[in-house]
């Protein structure tokens, strides 16, 4: 125990979870966007690993990462907009239309990296471009708190950054107004002459847009390479924190960071003799609880819900 | 008129593969330096030689196990995705009782089998109950269960049987007696092929021929109907997940026996549950159709791999077959205009004659 | 005076995919600065009739006018454009959002990239003011009263500068006085010369408050008057009248035992209010009890709670003297009961299986049709060919899927399985509604002969042909309580039927004690 408690306790720890919790991050809010708006996207998977790679390729063709994430985000938004147009226009389930572009995307990308990188696993060798660590002044210099957050991947300050871009994008732009209203009620939405197809189609593209920078990051900021299936799942378990989050922003950063903490603990307990499957199961397994908690107690409010309007009906003696 | 219905759906699944090998064809001509070649492995390849054809035999088999259980599960409505899990964790129980529990040859892959079923069965039917109880998506959980599969199978298989003398992380010799014979001499297809054929047979009865296969139709086409007529729905749709998961999990014990001297998926799932949904929605539900899905998408799989090893093309192209399958095979508003006109057209036919006697009263 | 209509609807038609005929060639004209009234049961087209006006439907024939000039409401968009506004039966507001949050959506005001909610507060508060509708534009929709909500709705259409309201039943989920209230603000409105569209089929509310009423029944209009030169029957007459008699032949009914017992029955719906009050009954073999009413008023929720749908909150339901409150739908079903379901197509059929497999759905598992594992699949198919010639199923082949079915076929495959099994009880809830008249006849005539073998019918109708043709005795339901209960349905007048499906009039506890023939 006294071990376990020495490695949380220190500030490689600290800056590991929050290295880590990044693309969850992403995918997290990238999830709730789509949430929101009534449509669920479990493409995000698909859609990390695709602008993973395509981060790598072109930061490569352009000599420059910043490209690179540019046409990484616009990959994803692209990606956003094909499920859009097969769930929206095709009417195919979204679900299968999710497999579908999960699939395309694991075997895809492999396929690609073959044919401009000649190898099937990893990306080595291209001169790929990372995104830069920032270091922030007056911040590192500060005990404990300093070599946890300062010195981190642009991107992970960015994910910290739209949390809050989120929030307020969700609750004080017209739009998000528009896909919380088209998510809750669509025919209220549609009462009201917002188009609630074209409002779940932007969603998707913007979820898939969102997704992208945690594909991006992967291959450009956590690591500097790509290698087949990296996401490893991120995707998945960012639908699950963005549940137990309750679908806002605030509270699919703290589940994510949660998450993240599994994950980073992970790595560091292999050093305890504690099973590394275990640890890496337990965010799954934590996910699972969760949710079954959080749908529990939301149904038993809305039927106290109706049942207190209904009450509220009842002619006053 | 029924006929009409089945037509469309018939045309939507055969354009459905056309057009994705279309977009396969078009892909390795624009790729490939060597398209002749490429094609002639990729389309040829599978029959030139009895190795290659039992290559393509050998891998339906899984593909038969896995499309049959999404199968079940679909036919309920369930998005169970746990097939993956179940598969996995199947093979995982099946090396223990394999290595760890001898037996005379007969019984021990049968007791291995049922016990990878079970196994597979409890993987599958969990997050159903979480649904059923709890109002959990099963398709949350059940993608979260393939992971846990994953983690806690390899945990089992490493800390319990890794054989340190083999070279990579792999379990100890599966024992002669667990495994199962080969059937086709110079290949390796496997009595495992007679297994899934007989459940493919047992499914068809079960779905078309008894009064539970009934009720798990009647269920998913409309649950709230299914419930009117008397039908536990709720009793329904587990039995359908558990049945699935068992399937899975029996498939997963089956290929282990069949193909491998060792437990040896330590690097990851091997993918057969995400194949098993294409299957499914290939085979349109039947259960008589899966064989021939599951032949189609190893005789895709197989090409795909000799294209690559006698070419410059790589066999990932299948995964874009596969996506664009899926993708158009579901798309429900594919023909959608086309039936609604007809039914205007019958509606408006029979409209009673109208006889407004709206008076306008001056005021 | 003349005033020229303010608008015009002609010719409106409106089939639905499923083949029902919702609008026919309807005529519809409102003047400037009037409350006006639209009437009709459950069915008779006012909701589509209006929801076409607004831009939620459209219609395949006809067009609208607006102060002369024809306009096209393809979208709520472009009817809000013109100055229509609507408020609905089931609330059209999002709950997690604020009253203002609501007003604003789909409008709203902009200060750089956010919206400008102190904006949208301070306009909400304004125009709350001006018409006289006490909301809070800070409070979250989801927690307020039902009346709140409608005034929310209201000043929602007002900001969007609606003069031409519709509201449909909005005083449905009103207490009485919410609905005083509610009347003073439409009357304000129209004082500031908006006009209003007000649909209801609650007559004395209509009587009240508005100037003219238009009648609809079965997608057509019966005629509009000015309400001060039409009485409550006379509006009555219209709405609820027959348009040709179609008389069923039927011997006198030998009613015999008590086969379903309904005893102070209560049921709640989903909102958690009483639907049904207390009701007592008693249906016996060899008889059809009619229940008539228009919808909305317990019937549903009654045959849920006999059939084992639903819950029930209180008093006793007995099927051949089993109670049965705590049976699941198959032990009902195992007693002898049958049921006809008002909406087929979601409880009735399973359309995309054949008409084969939905005859089968009650009796897949009794030994006729089934051994210990396999289904006997040549016993099915005389099932399923009997039954297709004896109830004269139009199709292909029994292998046909059912949602390929015209309406009144779909009805014959639910109605073949139903009395296939031999039933006891019948329990038929709107039994022909929408379906063509050969099927209406057999389906009806089926019933009969049922009855002559001796089952017990409990018939819900909204028809009224069905409802007096049909019963030998009959009640009437409104509000969840029995109005009236006539022992012998042939000698009712269907005006006054009339009266008591609509409130007016109601018979005193003894007269209605007289359907409970064994206490």
């Amino acid at each position: 125990m006294k071990d376990f408690l020495q490695i949380i306790f220190t500030t490689q720890f600290g800056y590991s979870v929050l290295r880590v919790t990044t693309p969850i991050l992403f995918a997290a809010l990238a999830a709730l966007v789509s949430d929101r708006a009534g449509v669920i996207n479990i493409a995000l998977e698909g859609i990390m690993l695709i602008t993973a790679l395509t981060g790598v390729l072109f930061s490569t063709w352009f000599h420059s990462a910043w490209l690179g994430l540019f046409m990484a985000v616009l990959m994803g938004t692209l990606m956003g907009m094909l499920l859009g147009y097969f769930h929206l226009k095709l009417k195919t389930n979204v679900i299968l239309a999710a497999v579908a572009l999960n699939l395309l995307a694991s075997g895809g990308t492999i396929f690609v990296l073959y044919l401009i990188a000649g190898d099937k696993g990893i990306s080595s060798s291209l001169a790929s471009k990372v995104l830069p660590k920032i270091t922030i002044p007056l911040l590192d210099k500060i005990p404990v708190l300093g070599p946890i957050f300062s010195g981190h991947n642009v991107l992970t300050y960015f994910a910290l950054l739209s949390v809050f871009l989120m929030h307020y994008f969700i609750y004080k732009t017209p739009l998000g107004m528009r896909i919380r209203a088209v998510g809750e009620s669509p025919e209220a939405a549609d009462s009201v002459g917002i188009g609630v197809k074209k409002t779940q189609f932007i969603a998707l593209s913007l979820s898939g847009m969102i997704a992208a920078f945690g594909g991006a990051y992967m291959s450009m900021g956590y690591v500097s390479w790509f290698s087949r299936d990296m996401t490893a799942g991120r995707g998945f378990i960012a639908l699950a924190a963005e549940a137990m989050g309750g679908a806002t922003p605030i509270g699919s950063f703290f589940t994510s960071l949660l998450f993240g903490f599994f994950d980073a603990l992970s790595n560091s307990l292999q050093l305890l003799r504690v099973p590394s499957e275990f640890v890496q199961m337990i965010p799954y397994v934590a996910t699972v609880v969760g949710l079954v908690l959080y749908t529990a107690t939301k149904r038993k409010q809305y039927q106290r819900m109706l049942l207190k309007i209904g009450r509220q009906m009842e002619p006053k003696e | 008129m029924k006929n009409k219905k089945l037509a469309f759906e018939s045309l939507r699944t055969v354009l459905a593969v056309a057009i994705s090998l279309v977009i396969a064809l078009v892909t390795i001509l624009l790729v490939s330096d060597v398209p002749g070649v490429a094609l002639k492995a990729f389309l040829f390849g599978p029959l030139d030689s009895m190795r290659h054809f039992g290559n393509v035999l050998e891998m339906m088999i899984p593909l038969i196990f896995t499309g049959l259980a999404v199968g079940i599960m679909f036919q309920a409505d369930q998005f169970n995705l746990g097939a993956e899990g179940a598969f996995f964790m199947g093979a995982v129980v099946s090396s223990f009782v394999a290595i760890l529990w001898p037996m005379p040859a007969f019984i021990h892959p049968v007791v291995t089998i049922l016990m990878g079923g079970l196994t597979g069965a409890v993987f599958c039917g969990i997050p159903a109950l979480l649904k059923v109880k709890w109002g959990a998506s099963e398709l949350v959980s059940s993608l979260m269960f393939n992971y846990i599969a994953f983690f806690f199978g390899l945990y089992l298989i490493n800390y319990f049987l890794r054989d340190p003398n083999a070279g990579a992380m792999v379990s100890f010799l599966l024992p002669a007696t667990a495994k199962l014979p080969v059937i086709i001499p110079k290949t390796r297809v496997h009595f495992g092929l007679i297994i899934a054929l007989l459940a493919v047979a047992a499914m068809y009865f079960f779905n078309y021929r008894t009064r539970w296969g009934y009720k798990n139709r009647l269920t998913g086409f409309n649950s709230l109907f299914a419930e009117y007529a008397g039908i536990k729905t709720a009793a329904v749709v587990i039995s359908a997940q558990l049945i699935g998961g068992f399937i899975a999990g029996a498939g997963g014990s089956i290929e282990l026996l069949g193909l491998y001297r060792r437990f040896s998926w330590t690097a990851q799932l091997p993918g057969y549950g995400w194949s098993g949904v294409i299957v499914a929605i290939l085979a349109r539900r039947n259960p008589a159709y899966i064989p021939l899905a599951a032949f189609f998408l190893a005789y895709l799989r197989i090409g795909a791999d000799l294209m690559s090893r006698q070419s410059d093309v790589q066999n990932e192209i299948v995964a874009i077959i596969q996506a664009v399958m899926i993708i158009l095979i579901a798309a429900a508003g594919f023909l959608e205009k086309a039936q609604y006109k007809m039914v205007f057209r019958d509606a408006t036919k029979n409209l009673p004659k109208a006889d407004n006697t709206a008076q306008e009263v001056e005021g | 005076m003349h005033d020229a209509a303010l608008l015009t609807m002609e010719k409106i038609t409106k089939v639905y995919p499923n083949g029902i005929v919702a609008n026919n060639e309807v005529d519809f004209s409102i003047r400037k600065g009037e409350i006006h009234a639209l009437v009709g049961e459950n069915g008779a087209g006012k909701s589509t009739l209006m929801r076409i006006l607004f831009g939620l439907e459209e219609s395949q024939k006809g067009r609208i006018l607006l102060n002369g000039e024809e306009i096209k409401n393809d979208s709520p968009h472009i009817a809000i454009a013109n100055g229509i506004g609507m408020v609905h039966q089931h609330f059209m507001l999002v709950p997690s959002l604020t009253v203002a949050e609501n007003m604003i959506l789909g409008v709203e005001p902009k200060k750089g990239l956010r919206i400008d909610l102190q904006k949208a507060i301070n306009e909400t508060r304004a125009l709350a003011e001006k018409y006289n509708l006490s909301v809070d534009p800070l409070a979250k929709v989801q927690f307020l009263s039902v009346g709140i909500k409608q005034k929310v709705e209201i000043l929602k259409a007002l900001y969007r500068g609606a003069e031409i309201l519709i509201l449909d039943e909005p005083t449905a989920v009103l207490t009485p006085q919410e609905t005083k209230e509610l009347f003073l603000e439409l009357k304000l409105l129209k004082d500031q010369g908006n006009t209003i569209i007000f649909i209801s089929h609650k007559l004395h509310e209509v009587k009240e408050l508005c100037d003219r009423i238009t009648i609809m029944r079965n997608g057509q209009t019966k005629g509009t008057f000015n309400t001060s030169d039409v009485t409550p029957t006379d509006i009555s007459r219209l709405m609820v009248g027959r348009d040709v008699i179609l008389e069923v032949e039927k011997d006198p009914a030998v009613p015999k035992e008590i086969v379903l017992s309904v005893k102070d029955l209560v049921m709640a719906n989903n909102l958690g209010q009483k639907a049904v009050k207390g009701i007592s009954f008693q249906v016996r073999k060899g008889e059809i009890l009619g229940i008539a009413g228009v919808e909305g008023n317990g019937q549903r929720e009654l045959v849920e709670g006999i059939t084992g749908l639903s819950r029930i909150s209180h008093g006793e339901v007995s099927i051949r003297g089993e109670v049965v409150n705590k049976k699941s739908i198959k032990e009902i079903r195992k007693l002898g009961t049958c049921h006809i379901p008002e909406d087929r197509m979601t409880y009735g059929v399973a359309s995309e299986m054949t008409i084969e497999q939905n005859v089968l759905a009650d009796k897949f598992d009794s030994k006729e049709f089934t051994g210990k594992i396999l289904t006997k699949p040549k016993a099915i198919r005389n099932l399923s060919q009997k039954l297709v010639e004896e109830y004269k199923i139009k199709c292909s082949s029994p292998l046909q899927e059912v949602g390929m079915l015209s309406g009144g076929n779909i009805q014959k495959v639910v109605v073949a399985r139903e009395f296939s099994s031999k039933p006891l009880l019948i329990i038929a809830d709107q039994p022909t509604r929408g379906i063509d008249v050969g099927s209406t006849e057999f389906i009806r005539n089926r019933l009969v002969e049922l009855r002559d073998e001796d089952s017990a019918v409990m018939l819900v109708s909204a028809d009224l042909n069905e409802v007096l043709e049909l019963s030998d005795s009959l009640i009437v339901m409104y509000e969840g309580e029995i109005t009236a209960y006539f022992a012998d349905a042939s000698k009712v007048d269907e005006e006054e039927l009339g009266l008591y499906m609509l409130g007016i009039k109601h018979q005193t506890p003894e007269e209605i004690g007289g359907v409970v023939y064994e206490k």
